[in-house]
């Protein structure tokens, strides 16, 4: 535990630290998360692969890490069946912890895992030098084993969180599709537990022939403009009218797939506090969000308009289409970690599908 | 757009007792200064010239009398206000709200209540009302009877079984609340319950559970957020004013978090608060059971700890939430450039610990309870539990030894953690500790300072 670990970022800024949980040298898009609670859910979303993790929050580990329990085939503490950061950054490491659900620490979970962490960094300091210089890329060093830098956005990181084959889950109408782009578990259990059956299908997955009733586009890693074929499928779909709903990098997609663009946040969004105001109303809800990348409003064609406006710093957070039952949300509904305020989003769309 | 109101009466909180209302004074100041900022003719009403809100830069005209339904109406029928606000004065100013509008006096010259209705607030003071209103939307609360006998106390006591907690309604500071092994116990307490207070409750007894609050803010456009959650560190069975309070909390995972934050904004929609809420919960430590403790509708001792913890000023936005703004169109007084309908992320740990001054008492016992008999608080900031935790110790140790200094002995009873992490502070070596805490102080840096300490943490 008292192996020394340095983050490099690319730009020649190096922070220091100790080594916990597997001690090996790693490289990814260094970003930060303000949550203050929910690591096990924060470290297993796939929206994360390729990515290092810095959390503001200074005490990590104290409630331990839960043990995997399942039913029906979704694990219920995570939102993955891995940790899909390369490495996490956090000030204090909680060592000893405590809860009733905790199986192990927090070290021994990332050491199962193969994933390397350091601790004993100033954290705030970090973060305020990535709020000024944007995301950059990083690397941990260990024990002087170094690596070179890797920029998970030029990389196909869907490919390698979508799921394999088709899976089938809950029974009951309608139908929904799930387009897996890197899908967290709370947005299947959202659909599953409001008696729908879902069809988790990959991001590369052909409708043709499919019998269904609504799609889902689920969260995901990376830049939008890398998944060129989901873009061309949903595209199909909007032809044919089928109720769309996506969800994070699932807006980004139906952006593109209309015809709009989407482009780079400087530090992106990530924490638990994120405040949406419904465009046209009095109502403004507190969301958990995980995105690097922001519709541009601007680009999208006419049909289209803006559904919800982060009221911090005006970036666009939902769009939806006047006419035909086509919405997209830049923040997650699922919550997981976060609050639970938007959960109606879900309820409406499939008001949407019982209607169309 | 919302009525405009044109002259405003706040009701402060009245006389101070030490370490009991100290926190109302930092609330009411902050909500003059909000309503003068809009442009607001502001009246105040409160006796006690030691504290700021009384001082001649803030409110326009203020009166020195008592927060009582007598001179209140004497002022009303003087100043002939539009609004009143009643949440900034702690218990004696709401339990004044509450007389004046039962006699009448509201209606009789037109005075709008400000912020929460009437009825909300006594659905939240009225056990009985309570624990129907919750129950309606299938809120846990703990089995509570509310009794006004003595006779019937005791048969209360044998439906939920022994032990039991004693509460008494209306009561500021957990005044004649406390355990009960035995009927003779419950004898004891709920006739020396009775003398101060209508109403007694009898209630199930949570021992051992963890104790979590939320303070929540809502608009009337229906906006809800909880601005910061607090864990106390001694369990469910310690009045909070005698507990070491830690923000936010340190034990809960994002399920346990994020339900019983669900749960809050759930009955502050239901009860209908506009402004600013306190909801105090019980948790199971191993379990998801829970159990609402109570609801305060106004600012309370904890809203100062979480203004001052967050930086979110609580009593100003409660305040201009209160005259019908919303909470989209504020801007978050910290950054001024965001939105105030957000929840503050800490990258911090606020521990508040509260002092004692038990040695000036010989025969006092020096078990804590559900009733408050700390004088002051601290309340400091580190990136760490340990770091924040060091303050306390040290004003703990300043106390001692001017202590040991006068009388030259000690003999300590410990029964409490609170307690007893105050008696080890004790035994520790005074200067290795000081030495430690000097040295780190310089980290130990405020983001909120405009804010200041508790007027009661004086000591360090």
């Amino acid at each position: 535990m008292n192996r020394e670990g340095i983050l490099v970022l690319e730009d020649g800024y190096t922070v220091e630290g100790r080594v916990f949980g597997f001690p090996k040298a790693a490289s990814g898009e260094v970003v930060f998360n303000t949550g203050m609670v929910g690591y096990p859910e924060t470290l297993t979303d796939p929206s994360y692969q390729g990515q290092i993790l810095v959390l503001t929050y200074p005490l990590i580990g104290n409630y331990g890490v839960p043990a995997v329990a399942q039913s029906n085939g979704l694990n219920h503490e995570f939102e993955s069946d891995r940790i899909q950061v390369s490495g996490l950054i956090i000030s204090t490491l909680a060592v000893q912890y405590h809860h009733w659900k905790a199986s192990r620490s927090l070290d021994q979970w990332l050491f199962e895992a193969g994933v390397v962490g350091i601790y004993g960094v100033d954290t705030r300091a970090l973060t305020k030098y990535l709020r000024s210089h944007g995301s950059l890329l990083g690397k941990i060093v260990v024990d002087g084993v170094d690596v070179g830098f890797s920029d998970p956005n030029k990389e196909d990181l869907v490919r390698q969180v979508t799921v394999a084959e088709p899976i089938l889950y809950g029974t009951g109408a309608p139908r929904i599709v799930l387009v897996d782009c890197g899908c967290k578990r709370s947005i299947l259990t959202n659909l599953v537990n409001r008696g729908v059956t879902v069809l988790r299908v990959s991001y590369d997955y052909d409708f043709e022939g499919e019998d269904f009733d609504g799609v889902v586009i689920s969260n995901g890693p990376g830049d939008p403009k890398m998944c060129d074929t989901t873009i061309t499928h949903i595209r199909k779909l909007m032809q044919k009218q089928a109720p769309l709903l996506g969800i994070c990098l699932g807006s980004q997609i139906l952006a593109l797939a209309a015809g709009g663009n989407t482009y780079k946040l400087k530090f992106g969004h990530r924490g638990q506090n994120q405040p949406c105001v419904e465009i046209g109303t009095d109502r403004c809800y507190v969301t958990s969000q995980n995105h690097g990348y922001a519709v541009d409003v601007e680009s999208l064609p006419g049909a289209w308009e803006a559904w919800f406006v982060n009221a911090n710093d005006g970036t666009n957070e939902g769009i939806r289409h006047r006419d035909l039952p086509f919405r997209g949300v830049q923040f997650h509904p699922e919550a997981a970690p976060g609050p639970v305020d938007t959960n109606f989003i879900f309820d409406d769309f499939l008001r949407m599908v019982h209607a169309s | 757009m919302p009525p405009r109101f044109e002259k405003v009466l706040v009701l402060g909180s009245g006389a101070l007792k030490i370490g009991e209302a100290g926190e109302f004074d930092y609330s009411g100041s902050q909500a003059v200064k909000a309503l003068k900022d809009l442009g607001i003719r502001t009246i105040l009403v409160n006796p006690n010239i030691a504290t700021i809100q009384t001082s001649d830069y803030l409110a326009d005209e203020v009166y020195l009398l008592p927060v009582s339904p007598y001179f209140v109406e004497q002022v009303i029928q003087k100043e002939k206000p539009n609004g009143i606000f009643l949440g900034f004065g702690g218990q004696t100013a709401l339990n004044c709200g509450l007389a004046l509008d039962q006699a009448g006096v509201f209606e009789r010259y037109d005075v709008q209540v400000l912020g929460t209705s009437i009825q909300a607030i006594r659905e939240t003071e009225d056990r009985d009302l309570f624990v129907r209103k919750l129950t309606e939307i299938g809120i846990r609360v703990p089995r509570s009877i509310a009794t006004t006998a003595l006779e019937d106390a005791i048969r209360a006591a044998h439906t939920i079984g022994y032990p039991v907690m004693l509460r008494s309604g209306y009561a500021l500071g957990g005044l004649g609340s406390g355990l009960c092994t035995n009927d003779e116990e419950l004898q004891q307490r709920v006739s020396r319950s009775l003398a101060h207070s209508p109403q007694v409750l009898v209630e199930e007894y949570l021992t051992g559970w963890k104790e979590i609050e939320y303070e929540v803010v809502r608009d009337r456009f229906d906006n809800c957020v909880t601005v910061c959650n607090m864990e106390n560190f001694d369990p469910m069975g310690i009045h909070t004013g005698e507990s070491i309070v830690v923000a936010p909390s340190q034990t809960l995972s994002n399920d346990e978090y994020h339900q019983l934050r669900s749960i809050s904004i759930k009955v502050v929609r239901h009860l209908g608060i506009v402004g600013e809420c306190n909801i105090q919960f019980a948790l199971h430590p191993s379990s998801d059971d829970y159990r609402v403790i109570e609801v305060n509708a106004r600012l309370s001792r904890s809203s100062a700890l979480a203004s001052k913890a967050t930086g979110y000023p609580l009593a100003s936005v409660a305040a201009k939430l209160g005259l019908g703004s919303s909470l989209v169109e504020m801007r978050n007084s910290v950054t001024a450039s965001t939105s105030a309908c957000f929840e503050p992320a800490l990258d911090y740990v606020v521990v508040k610990a509260p002092r004692w001054d038990l040695q000036k008492f010989r025969l006092v016992s020096k078990r804590l309870g559900s009733g408050m008999k700390s004088v002051g608080e601290v309340m400091a900031i580190g990136r760490s539990f340990e770091e924040a935790f060091q303050r306390p110790c040290v004003c703990w140790i300043l106390e001692f030894r001017a202590s040991w200094e006068m009388r030259g002995s000690f003999n300590f009873e410990i029964s409490n953690p609170s307690y007893a992490i105050h008696r080890m502070s004790e035994s520790l070596p005074y200067q290795k500790l000081s030495n430690t805490v000097i040295q780190s102080s310089g980290s130990m840096s405020s983001p909120i300072s405009t804010y200041g300490f508790y007027r009661e943490s004086n000591t360090s």
